[in-house]
């Protein structure tokens, strides 16, 4: 829909291989991608196939091996400006209280500590944590925990945001959850996003494009455009017949990657 | 009819409790808490009395106090030095010389430690060049700086201050130097994206993170400053309680080394006591953990 802008992210024939013992292991290879400003795409693959390192690759906390990554056009050398990024993890200070985690991105970039809480006040509010402010991270729930992490990152008003299977600790319940407060908080923040996930039906839910990667070492299988309607509501897309049929679509691309994932898991185990 | 008034009350209580119920149930509660912790403090004050009261029966008719001391004698030592003074001068003269000689060790070993122990953590390069010297340093017996240290530095408390400083250094370097190389990846990685520079990184993610490494060593960090000190004055000195013990030694006055220890124990045990405090305030955002929720 968007694809006349210029891209906001390239790769080009992105490789990317880690020492590993004696050998070498290969994350990703010769990967192609481009996303346009504002655009939703979700990476979807088996387990464990190198989707994060994409991320990485991205977020310049990780060199590319070979090919090329460019961020608003400019190569990527260290973090490029304007990104933000979800870790699967948490990642939040466990010392510090949720407002002064959401400030501490304006702390970095210069903010001085008033005006930095004030825009946290702001953003904690937005993500639905108003009242607990002052809490610590040990004493919220996983979802709360995300929801501080969200605004962790939402705060530095980011135009390119990576999520790395950001709600795959979550219970069924929050994590639709999570997920329309997600679709909520991007509609009209004009950034792009990829969304990485082993969950086709999260990506579905949330994505304009999918993006299918192949078993490790991963690489662009196929890449499917999302024919619903914004805005869409997490719980209630799902059972639309459109949903259905594009889950059914990608799904056979899918499987087959997750098979082989599976017959190599099985293979090692034997 | 007793059976008639019972009934109600058994079902509200296997319902919700009443105000009142739980409010005696409350109460209960914390008259059983008072109750453990009298008990408590009762054994405790019984078995010191068991202990000193067989060491004072035994000095007085078996074993020869001359060379055991007991209780009374070493009281006695101490209501004397408290009152007309020591054979070096004043108590509080000495006891002021230790423990500044202790405090400034301590200060500048856990400084000292801090600082090298995080460089060297965050740095592969440095930490796998200094490997080696610092594996040595740690395997001289320390202790016997102390008399180097008084050729050196001379009878004043330069010597001890080293003394200690050298013992404090090694336990808080260990400790923040695993403290900062044990920092998650993902916090680095998270600041970093969020617009830390590598300055921010070691102040906001690093050294908090090493911070309960770093406290759990200055527990033991000060009882290291006080044995440096008083080592240090062993091993020459014109002041000190560590004079003074050695005094106590060379009159053959074991009520007068005994005394020197309880006046020695108290100080580390009021400086552990400032140090619980600390950490408490330090480390408010860590979950309580279960031995914190033990009735008191």
């Amino acid at each position: 829909m968007s694809q006349q802008k210029a891209p906001v992210i390239e790769l080009h024939g992105a490789t990317k291989r880690f020492r590993s013992g004696a050998g070498l292991h290969t994350a990703v290879r010769d990967l192609n991608l481009t996303v346009a400003p504002g655009e939703f795409v979700a990476v979807v693959g088996p387990t464990g196939c190198g989707k994060s390192t994409t991320l990485s690759l991205v977020s310049g906390l990780e060199p590319p091996s070979a090919g090329t990554v460019r961020v608003h056009g400019e190569p990527v050398t260290g973090i490029p400006d304007g990104v933000g990024y979800m870790f699967q993890n948490d990642a939040v200070l466990p010392w510090r209280s949720v407002l002064d985690n959401v400030a501490t991105g304006p702390r970095y970039r210069g903010l001085g500590k008033r005006e930095a809480r004030e825009k946290a006040r702001e953003w904690v509010a937005r993500v639905g944590l108003a009242g607990f402010e002052k809490y610590y991270p040990h004493q919220l729930s996983g979802g709360m925990r995300k929801r501080v992490a969200l605004a962790q990152t939402l705060v530095n008003e980011p135009s390119i945001l990576l999520m790395d299977e950001p709600f795959s600790a979550l219970d069924v319940q929050t994590r639709s959850l999570m997920q329309d407060e997600l679709l909520r908080l991007w509609s009209g923040s004009g950034a792009a996003v990829i969304f990485v996930t082993h969950d086709l039906e999260e990506a579905l839910v949330l994505a304009d494009r999918v993006v299918v990667m192949t078993a490790g070492p991963a690489t662009v299988k196929g890449v499917f455009d999302v024919p619903l309607e914004r805005p869409r509501d997490a719980e209630e897309v799902r059972l639309t017949p459109e949903f259905l049929d594009i889950y059914r679509e990608v799904w056979e691309s899918l499987r087959e990657e997750v098979q082989i994932t599976r017959e190599r898991g099985t293979g090692r185990a034997a | 009819m007793p059976h008639d008034v019972k009934a109600p009350a058994a079902a509200s209580t296997s319902a919700a409790p009443t105000p009142e119920e739980e409010a005696r149930a409350v109460a209960q509660a914390k008259a059983a808490a008072v109750r453990r912790r009298l008990m408590i403090n009762l054994m405790r004050i019984v078995l010191v009395a068991v202990w000193l009261g067989s060491w004072e029966l035994a000095a007085r008719n078996w074993i020869d106090p001359f060379y055991y001391s007991r209780p009374t004698a070493i009281w006695d030592r101490l209501v004397d030095w408290f009152s007309n003074g020591t054979s070096q001068g004043s108590i509080w003269e000495q006891i002021s010389y230790t423990l500044r000689e202790a405090v400034l060790g301590f200060v500048l070993g856990s400084l000292g430690g801090v600082v090298l122990g995080v460089v060297l953590g965050r740095s592969r390069f440095l930490s796998d060049v200094c490997a080696p010297f610092i594996k040595a340093a740690n395997a001289i017996p320390r202790i016997i700086l102390a008399s180097l240290f008084v050729i050196w530095f001379g009878l004043g408390m330069e010597s001890k201050v080293a003394t200690a400083f050298v013992l404090v250094f090694f336990a808080v370097f260990f400790n923040a130097f695993q403290g900062a190389r044990e920092v998650d990846r993902n916090l680095v990685n998270n600041a970093r994206i969020l617009g830390a520079g590598r300055w921010a990184v070691l102040r906001t993610v690093v050294v908090p993170s090493a911070t309960s490494w770093i406290l759990a060593s200055l527990h033991s960090a000060f009882g290291f400053a006080i044995i440096g000190a008083v080592v240090g004055e062993y091993s020459g000195a014109d002041k000190g309680l560590g004079l003074l013990i050695n005094h106590a030694q060379g009159t053959f006055d074991a009520a007068g080394i005994y005394a020197g220890m309880i006046i020695i124990t108290v100080l580390a045990l009021l400086a552990e006591w400032l140090l619980t405090m600390l950490e408490g305030r330090l480390l408010r955002w860590r979950p309580p953990s279960a031995a914190d929720s033990n009735p008191v």
